[in-house]
């Protein structure tokens, strides 16, 4: 039903908004880039949506707007059907009240208060037994015990980002905001607190927009990417189909990495990890964490083609598959394989001619196992 | 030593210092957040006591006051006494010529507390009016504590508004350095020297504060 026109009593054509974040906002700041931020996206069942772009592209403005600490010069955001910002009519809902919890990138914790204190911030005006029932339980949930009588500067980093995370979803916002959530932090913790993440968002279920520059962080948190450059969207819609169908080359560009595609680990034996991947099984090194879930990695150059379907060298990974398109792109020459999922590679034109190339033709891709990255998913 | 003089000066700088805090922190939080085209203005006249001599205060203050003045017709009206040559009078020139002690040091205080500490309070739910209490000026009171101070040192050593405006009446208008002025005319040496070293020592003091205030941070550790 959802997203379906209706007609209701009044003989309107009604759009069913519900569970969705509709967001249309132009900003300028002097002397930098316009941004115009379009896209829509859902929000039912704790979705994640992930701002994603290289760094000055815009993604923090548009996160601020939708805290509603920044005001748009023109557009309209409507999240549930609910307008939050709508220029034409003057209409501007404040930050609280809006009903949402936000994460500035480092922080923000209150200097002069406790973490405890920091965490109950929020629930002044509700009643002692349940803020404290709330309180004890994110607490629980983002293993902060032992450090509630600890100041911000008394904590490591990876404790104050657990601290604000909890302090904004302890209040139970409708739409939780979190910009660079773990940029601030060094890379052991970022790793960590990458998991956790998702896991904490999706144990609140509570949806969220997640801005960051980071791919990695994209692919694991994201349900829905939207890409971002110079200001603008250049594409919207979820993490596969981003990374499989970009929609130009500079958003291929932006992405960085040719394929990505959900696989679930099947298998761990002497260090390697066998991954089903569509009707295909691939073997990768095994990774630090626990999956199943996780998405495949594989940049297009790190894939080598034979012809036919027989081959035999030291990679681990011979999949067999079907030429779908061959793109030239000036020396090299872009492929789309069908080897049981979507695979891209990139091969120079002459080897391409070699090897007679050709849609529907049926080649073998070489791969080896570290060439494959796998990103945990929870 | 003239300890009428010492109480009524002590008296005349904790009022003034009092309604300083009052009336000088909704002025320097509008200073430090507004961003309005004419709050220089505002900000030119509060500092105008700092370049100012006194005299040029006092004496305004005395005409705007008077008698003649519809300011000083109204005060008279309603209270059946005159502003000039009384506490009361001295009092009203002390918080105007104290304005920019008080204010500015203020005003710095709450620009320099993080936005991003203001704004992550607002999507907390919390409205302006309670984050500037719960954020703004518990992370600001330092700044606050020392305008204060040098408020009520400064109102302390104040001679010439009110020498203008209260002249010279013992337990009404005369304090501490009109007492020492008074001395001096009567060249009574030995009893202007006692007062004055009080002054300086009090002084000497007080800046010893307020300088440490400024490198204290407004939360343990």
């Amino acid at each position: 039903m959802s997203g379906a026109p209706q007609v209701d009593t009044s003989g309107k054509l009604q759009v069913d908004t519900s569970g969705k974040l509709q967001v249309d906002v132009e900003k300028r700041f002097p002397g930098s880039i316009p941004i115009h931020g379009r896209f829509e996206s859902t929000t039912a069942g704790g979705a994640i949506t992930v701002l994603f772009g290289p760094s000055g592209c815009g993604k923090t403005t548009i996160l601020r707007c939708l805290a509603g600490l920044e005001r748009p010069e023109r557009g309209s955001i409507r999240f549930e059907g609910e307008s939050w910002c709508d220029s034409e009519r003057s209409l501007f809902v404040s930050p609280q009240r809006r009903g949402i919890g936000y994460l500035s990138q480092d922080y923000a914790l209150f200097p002069h208060l406790t973490a405890l204190e920091n965490i109950r911030y929020g629930l002044r005006r509700l009643p002692r037994e349940e803020s404290q029932r709330r309180v004890v339980e994110i607490i629980d949930l983002l293993h902060l015990g032992g450090l509630e009588q600890r100041y911000p500067r008394q904590l490591s980093g990876g404790q104050q980002q657990r601290v604000a995370v909890a302090r904004a979803v302890v209040r139970r916002p409708r739409l939780l905001l979190l910009d660079e959530p773990l940029s601030a932090l060094d890379a052991p913790t970022r790793e960590e607190l990458r998991r956790e993440l998702r896991r904490v968002l999706q144990q609140c279920a509570v949806p969220a927009v997640v801005v960051t520059h980071d791919r990695i962080e994209a692919i694991a948190l994201a349900d829905q990417i939207v890409v971002l450059e110079s200001g603008q969207v250049r594409q919207c819609g979820s993490t596969e189909e981003v990374f499989s169908r970009p929609a130009d080359l500079a958003v291929a560009r932006i992405l960085g990495v040719d394929t990505v595609v959900p696989g679930k680990i099947v298998e761990i034996a002497d260090g390697l990890a066998t991954i089903s991947v569509g009707q295909a099984d691939l073997v990768a090194l095994a990774p630090a964490f626990p999956g199943p879930e996780v998405f495949v990695c594989i940049r297009a150059e790190e894939v080598a083609l034979e012809r036919g379907s027989t081959a035999q060298s030291s990679a681990r990974n011979h999949l067999v598959g079907q030429i779908v398109s061959l793109f030239r792109e000036g020396p090299i020459t872009r492929v789309h394989l069908d080897c049981g999922f979507p695979l891209a590679a990139i091969v120079t034109h002459q080897s391409s001619q070699t090897l007679g190339l050709r849609e529907g033709a049926t080649v073998t891709a070489v791969l080896k196992a570290p060439a494959i990255h796998l990103i945990g998913r929870g | 030593m003239d300890w009428q003089a010492i109480g009524l000066t002590v008296r005349l700088a904790a009022s003034t210092t009092a309604i300083l805090f009052l009336i000088g922190v909704p002025l320097a939080y509008w200073l430090a957040t507004s961003r309005r085209r004419w709050r220089y203005i505002v900000d030119a006249l509060v500092a105008l006591p700092l370049v100012l001599p006194p005299t040029v205060v006092g004496f305004y203050l005395l005409v705007a006051t008077g008698p003649r003045s519809p300011f000083g017709r109204l005060y008279e009206q309603a209270t059946g006494a005159l502003l000039p040559f009384s506490y009361e009078g001295i009092l009203l020139g002390s918080v105007i010529f104290n304005l920019p002690f008080a204010v500015r040091p203020f005003a710095a205080a709450f620009a320099a507390v993080d936005r991003r500490l203001i704004e992550a309070s607002w999507c907390l739910g919390e409205s302006r009016f309670i984050t500037f209490f719960r954020i703004t000026f518990r992370t600001a009171w330092p700044g606050v504590l020392a305008g204060l101070v040098l408020a009520f040192a400064h109102t302390v050593g104040e001679f010439g508004v009110v020498l203008m405006l209260g002249g010279n009446i013992p337990g009404e208008t005369r304090t501490v350095s009109i007492a020492i002025y008074d001395s001096v005319q009567a060249l009574k040496f030995q009893e202007a020297n006692a007062t004055a070293l009080l002054l300086l020592g009090f002084s000497f003091l007080v800046l010893c504060i307020t300088y440490s205030l400024q490198h204290r941070k407004a939360f343990p550790l």
